[in-house]
């Protein structure tokens, strides 16, 4: 995972509370079995017509927001299912760091995987990121993440709160996996501290159950 | 004074960082399609094994399609490549697997439990959001995402940082015809769609003690809703009786040793929860939402929202929003409203109680002239439990289609779907913009609502239309 740094990046308002995973990414392209490419199909049903040409109604498409790698959005943003592939497409498609008034659990863990921040903070203050990317074109946000805060083009800045635990990962850029095999020895313990029969082996490995 | 949760969480505590995470030991580890194969690519990328096999199971259950005659390879080349990914990770990595031609393939959430591999004070863990099915057995279980998929399985173990507690308590009881379902869609409009965040639920009260163990997996499915991490009940008597004798429940002096360890589960008299709740159960009425999240609902003989009395901005702009797509006006009545499809499945409402009821309303009537009905058992066991009764005749004599287990028209990732526009009622769980196929507009119902509507063509209060109908 790439280490999250201090960046400047076009601010991009998606005022829509209640954006669930499936307008993320629909499913009908949730069967591949890669990563990379969904920022292709990120907001696929708001972003194309019927005939697959772009929608110009949508706020993503105007020109104007080309390239933003900010996306402010309405309360409870990310609601719906576990999906990694919602934070897969909006990091595939540009976006490094999301502000909104709250952001469903599952989906704001899943963002620190793809190095994704989201910053929650209280609906007015997302009010007044957002009415300054809608009135302002070309409003630029800076998110410093060492120090948390974020800083507007026009010099509008606020702080913001984060677990100890996700700035971590997403500033060293951190391997999960490798972390928690660092307790090994630990993990080994506590199997060993478990072996209830219904704790411990329910089913030899096995392939395929015939 | 610990709850519930505080108890599951500290016997699973494997080490802390100080940092409010904790690593968690994964007791269970279901796997399905759609999300682990990014997993186990990563775990090749990084030469890592599956470190306990024998704790994870796999099934195929999102894209298979349902009609009787479905074979591999699929039409769907996208898909097949799922499913041919889930079968050679399973081979590669020693993971059990329920295959698409398996006599127990089916829903994970349905098929899992039914084994007896879900069990009282276990972690269970999946990438799939309703995972918060299993916490009706007393299991603290909640949906991953595919890196945390990868995660358990090279490890073992999650780290997470403890949820919130919100204990909901459910007094009086369910009048008759008020099911399950519709008590969980009266508790997720009380909370409110993002009214759970953070927390897991434990349900408790005399109105969930009386729930069986099948409307217990229907209540806890619906949790993640409202945005709760999971849904939780104390495992007592019914859960123990649903378990015993099940394939992979212990058994003997095992069985009575873990009935003994069980006892231990359940919240403290005095234990303190984060939130707490009430919510009286004889107030529950026939459900039905009228919007595209599941907390946009009223009993059956109410009404769609009149945006213009919704005081918040936020709420009401979501009303108005939610009303244009499912087409309809504000304040409309919602009985009567005619609908093109019906679908009765899913891991809310597949299970063979879900399908009793629903043939107590379709025997001996037929299906409305027009209407596509779909009956999708949640399992193999289900399908062939359903059959020894003479539900599968039931439903057929209907005119129901009779179709073989998967999710299906839950979320639409195989043929079953909605064309733009079709309304249906479907016992399933999200109801959310384009789920049930492009532009499909969803009704979240129970089975036997989802029933009354195919036979009838339209949205019907079960309760009342049964007395005359008799
Ligand atoms: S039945 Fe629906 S909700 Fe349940 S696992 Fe399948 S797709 Fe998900």
């Amino acid at each position: 995972m790439d280490k999250f740094t201090t960046y400047t990046a076009l601010a991009a308002p998606l005022d829509v509370a209640n954006v669930d995973t499936d307008q993320i990414v629909p499913k009908q392209f949730l069967k591949r079995v890669e990563r990379r490419g969904f920022g292709q199909v990120l907001f696929y049903h708001w972003r194309f017509l019927e005939d697959g040409s772009p929608n110009p109604e949508f706020v993503l498409n105007q020109p104007r927001y080309q390239g933003a790698g900010v996306l402010i959005a309405g309360e409870n943003f990310g609601s719906g299912s576990s999906r990694e592939h919602a934070p897969w497409a909006l990091a595939d498609y540009g976006f490094k760091t999301i502000i909104a008034p709250s952001f469903a659990d599952i989906f704001a863990g899943n963002c620190v995987s793809s190095g994704l921040l989201t910053v929650t903070l209280d609906p007015a203050t997302v009010g007044r990121w957002m009415r300054r990317a809608q009135d302002q074109e070309g409003y630029a946000i800076t998110v410093d993440l060492a120090a948390q805060t974020l800083t507007g083009s026009d010099g509008f800045s606020c702080a913001f709160d984060i677990e100890p635990f996700r700035k971590q990962q997403l500033l060293e850029g951190l391997d999960a996996i490798g972390l928690t095999l660092e307790h090994a020895a630990a993990i080994a313990a506590y199997e060993e501290a478990h072996r209830q029969p219904w704790q411990a082996a329910v089913a030899g490995p096995g392939g395929q159950e015939k | 004074m610990p709850t519930l949760l505080d108890k599951i969480w500290r016997d699973h505590l494997v080490a802390t960082d100080g940092q409010g995470q904790s690593i968690l030991y994964a007791d269970r580890h279901l796997v399905h399609e759609v999300t682990s194969p990014q997993a186990f690519s990563g775990l090749r990328a990084a030469g890592r094994r599956v470190r306990r096999p024998d704790l994870t199971f796999a099934v195929m259950d999102h894209v298979p399609p349902t009609d009787p005659g479905r074979a591999r390879p699929l039409a769907d080349q996208v898909a097949e490549a799922q499913l041919a990914a889930l079968e050679k990770n399973c081979a590669e990595f020693g993971v059990r697997l329920l295959d698409m031609n398996h006599p127990d393939q089916g829903v994970v959430h349905v098929t899992m439990p039914e084994l007896g591999l879900i069990l009282p004070g276990l972690t269970v863990f999946c990438g799939d959001s309703h995972t918060a099915t299993h916490g009706a057995f007393g299991a603290l279980a909640f949906g991953v995402g595919t890196s945390q998929v990868e995660h358990i399985l090279a490890t073992g173990c999650l780290v997470q940082a403890k949820p919130k507690s919100l204990a909901v308590t459910v007094t009086g009881r369910l009048a008759p015809g008020v099911s399950a379902k519709d008590l969980a869609l009266l508790i997720i409009s009380r909370l409110g769609f993002g009214g759970g965040a953070g927390h897991i639920i434990e349900y408790r009260g005399p109105a969930i003690t009386a729930l069986s163990m099948e409307e217990r997996m229907t209540i806890c499915n619906m949790s993640v809703e409202c945005g709760a991490k999971g849904g939780l009940i104390a495992p007592d008597q019914v859960t123990l009786d649903y378990l015993q004798g099940r394939r992979y429940a212990p058994a003997g002096d095992d069985w009575d040793r873990a009935v003994a360890a069980w006892q231990e589960l359940v919240s403290d008299p005095d234990a303190v929860f984060d939130r707490e709740v009430v919510i009286d159960a004889s107030e529950a009425r026939p459900m039905v939402t009228w919007g595209t999240n599941p907390a946009q609902s009223c009993a059956i003989g109410g009404r769609a929202a009149d945006p213009a009395a919704i005081p918040d901005p936020a709420d009401r702009a979501d009303a108005i929003a939610a009303l244009e797509y499912m087409g309809l006006a504000p304040g409309q009545p919602m009985e009567g409203l005619a609908v093109d499809c019906v679908f009765i499945g899913s891991c809310t409402n597949g299970r063979l109680s879900d399908l009793r009821a629903a043939a107590a309303v379709a025997a001996g009537r037929k299906v409305a002239e027009g209407v596509r009905a779909l009956v999708v058992p949640g399992s193999g066991a289900v399908k062939a439990a359903a059959e020894a009764e003479g539900l599968d005749r039931v439903f057929t004599e209907a005119g129901f289609q009779w179709r073989m287990p998967g999710c299906s028209m839950c979320l639409a990732m195989n043929p079953d779907r909605l064309e733009p526009g079709q309304r249906s009622a479907a016992t399933s769980n999200r109801n959310f913009q384009d789920r049930q196929g492009r532009g499909g507009r969803t009704h979240l119902v129970s089975p036997a609502m989802a029933a009354a509507a195919a036979i009838t063509g339209r949205l019907t209060d079960v309760s009342r239309w049964e007395e005359s109908h008799g």
